[in-house]
């Protein structure tokens, strides 16, 4: 019977109560989407600001200083410093290890350039070697999967990119290719030293900065042209971190102010100047500097992302709480003599009470399933218009939402049960 | 001799400055026919309420069935009002999207457990098999105030209470209601009846009469009982 009339009900009322239903799928959709977007945005805005650049830098302590002190990033003292690329791996040894997403190691070199089939040769030109792909198992069991493309997401490619390992092959800066009208499939010749090298040209990258100028080369084959085995000049690192705050600042000044309390607490916290700590620890002779912008905007974003995201989501719960009680109470009183009469016969306040908040409660069910289907098409649309990628679904956001959802059309209905609840049977029953 | 139903005592409704109901007396006897007379305005829906459990008295006491109902919460007259009364309104008040027999069955749902052949034998009763699957706009007048009354029964209540039960029937209708009314009466029900058709007033036992709040006679009709409002034909 109680069933019977719910539903009977429910159909007749089916405007007001596909009213409701609209605005819980409006309210649970962008509920869905926002919550699903902000627990998928930190990957996913690091990711995005990933591409510009690596967000720390390794440099050999006597390179960085003098980098530092004179803006020098040429000449003695700068280009015969290196590390060992075999320190490289112990970067995922690091406490924070696992928010490292991606580092590549990079050998600075110059050689003499010539094209085959043209006379003489074209100059010296810059060449850097790096990992283009990596795979390698780590000591832990880990398996890493890294390399410059994916450090270089923005880059124009013309042609492919190298191959790991491929060390027969070149890349060229878009302009040092259009310079000297050199094309994808060209055979050039590199000399360095009395060390003659051919390859051919597998792409041309447009970088935007300055490495349009270079040549791009595995880091083995570079190692070669340049007798410098084993060594490398920097290693950019992408790390996924947290917001500085005043203890980070501080400890970026200088660790060893920290009291060892503070210390155990910046250590265990993502902070990039932790980070650049830890690194330092385990590259020999190397100095890690963050590449300040993007370090810092990355967190910055990614809490102002956030906080939109849940203010969106309040105000939309706020939204939907108050039409819905616009349209339960605009129902009840719609009914109410037909509730007086069921007063009348003998049902109790919160029996009548239970009727209403069912229906709604059914109501609200059904838009809720429509609109987290849909929230959930939002979060991909939002995915892929604004970061490019698919937004992981994350199943906590069915309970949160479903809590919000529940106390939403409980409160919406609060008016609406006061309402039933003063109402007198007399007062509706023998309307004149 | 037969024991009091519903006594009311110096019982008195005031609205403000009016008095709706002023110092009423009155003593029913269990399986008396009362009607309720009297101009507009002069308190008779209000006494009827304050009977039907749908409201309280402003003083005095009202003695239903032995309880003293005149200071009870609002969750206790609804259960009073449950089990030993069962109301007709003078608009029906059926509800529009039930059928017939779900409308009655909704009185057994509030009241214990709804039981659609139970439901069916009191619709049989008021003469409506037949349209227990049509919803109320489906019936005529007549037929819904049927409905009403066989969904006033459907609890075996130990009073029947209506409002002008046949204020918005026609002549026909009225004998078939107040035909209902007679054999419930043989069956022992108590029955009070506002009306302000003297005819249906004249078929009752004993007949009140209202002015402003006051009884302002006390008529015993049983000499006549019975004789009334015959159905035609019979
Ligand atoms: N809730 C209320 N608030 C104020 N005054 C009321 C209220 N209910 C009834 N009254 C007044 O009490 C008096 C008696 O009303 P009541 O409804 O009992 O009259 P009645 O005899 O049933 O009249 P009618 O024959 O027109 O139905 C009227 O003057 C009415 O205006
Ligand atoms: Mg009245």
């Amino acid at each position: 019977m109680f069933w019977r009339m719910i539903f009977k009900t429910l159909v007749r009322q089916k405007s007001k109560m596909l009213m409701i239903a609209f605005t819980v799928i409006l309210g649970v959709s962008l509920s869905t989407a926002m919550m699903n977007v902000m627990l998928g945005v930190g990957d996913k805005v690091n990711r995005e600001l990933k591409v510009y650049g690596a967000n720390i830098t390794v440099r050999h302590k006597d390179a960085a200083l003098m980098s530092d002190l004179y803006g020098l990033t040429e000449g003695l003292g700068v280009n015969d410093k290196f590390l060992y690329e075999e320190d490289i791996f112990k970067l995922k040894t690091i406490f924070w290890g696992f928010n490292i997403l991606d580092f590549v190691p990079m050998l600075d070199g110059k050689a003499v350039l010539s094209v085959k089939g043209r006379a003489g040769v074209i100059g010296e030109v810059s060449l850097f070697g790096t990992w283009t792909e990596k795979h390698a198992i780590l000591s832990t069991g880990e398996e890493l999967a890294t390399g410059l493309k994916t450090l270089r997401t923005w880059w124009e490619v013309e042609g492919e990119w190298l191959d790991e390992d491929e060390n027969n092959s070149v890349m060229l800066g878009k302009n040092l290719a259009l310079k000297n009208k050199i094309h994808v499939g060209d055979a050039v010749t590199l000399t360095n030293n009395g060390v003659v090298k051919n390859f051919i040209v597998k792409g041309i990258f447009n970088d935007g900065g300055t490495d349009d100028e270079k040549i791009l080369m595995n880091l083995s084959a570079v190692q070669e042209l340049m007798n410098l085995n084993g060594k490398i000049s920097s290693i950019e690192v992408s790390a996924l971190t947290t917001p500085d705050n005043d203890l980070a600042r501080k400890a970026a000044q200088d660790p060893k102010s920290l009291s060892p309390d503070e210390y155990e607490t910046w250590y265990c916290t993502a902070y990039v100047s932790a980070i650049c700590h830890q690194i330092q620890e385990v590259i020999r002779d190397g100095v890690a500097k963050p590449v300040r912008q993007v370090a810092e905007s990355e967190g910055t974003i990614l809490n102002k992302t956030t906080l939109l995201m849940i203010l969106i989501t309040i105000l939309s719960s706020i939204g939907s709480a108050l039409a819905i009680s616009n349209l339960i109470t605009a129902s009840v009183i719609e009914r109410s003599q037909e509730l007086g009469l069921l007063k009348a016969l003998g049902a109790y306040n919160w029996q009548i009470a239970l009727l209403v908040l069912i229906e709604v409660m059914l109501t609200g069910l059904f838009g809720g399933i429509l609109g987290y289907f849909l929230g959930i098409g939002f979060a991909q649309i939002i995915g892929q218009t604004v970061f490019g990628s698919y937004i992981e679904i994350a199943r906590m956001v069915i309970l949160i939402v479903a809590v919000i959802l529940f106390f939403v059309t409980l409160l919406g209905s609060v008016p609406a049960i006061r309402y039933l609840m003063a109402l007198k049977p007399t007062e509706v029953l023998h309307g004149k | 001799m037969a024991e009091k139903i519903l006594e009311l005592k110096n019982v008195s409704k005031i609205y403000g400055s009016l008095k709706a109901l002023a110092d009423i007396n009155l003593s029913v006897n269990a399986g008396d026919w009362l009607s309720i007379m009297g101009p507009s305005g002069s308190g008779k829906t209000t006494m009827i309420n304050i009977i039907g459990c749908m409201d309280t008295p402003s003083l005095g006491n009202v003695i239903l069935d032995n309880v003293d109902i005149s200071r009870e919460n609002a969750a206790s007259l609804t259960r009073i009002r449950r089990d030993k009364i069962g109301l007709i309104f003078q608009q029906f008040h059926l509800i529009s999207y039930l059928t017939a027999v779900e409308n009655v069955m909704v009185a057994q749902y509030y009241h214990s457990m709804p039981d659609e052949d139970e439901a069916m034998e009191a619709l049989e009763k008021v003469g409506l098999k037949d349209r227990a699957h049509h919803l109320p706009a489906q019936l005529s007048g007549g037929e819904q105030q049927r409905v009403c009354i066989a969904r006033a029964l459907i609890n075996s209540p130990q009073i029947l209470l209506g409002d002008e039960p046949t204020g918005n029937l026609d002549e026909e209708n009225e004998r078939i209601v107040v035909d209902i009314f007679r054999r419930l009466h043989d069956e022992g029900v108590t029955i009070i009846i506002v009306t302000h058709d003297p005819e249906v007033g004249d078929v009752a036992q004993r007949k009140i009469i209202l002015e402003h709040g006051k009884i302002i006679d006390d008529i015993d009709q049983s000499a006549t009982f019975g004789e009334a409002l015959k159905l035609k034909g019979k």
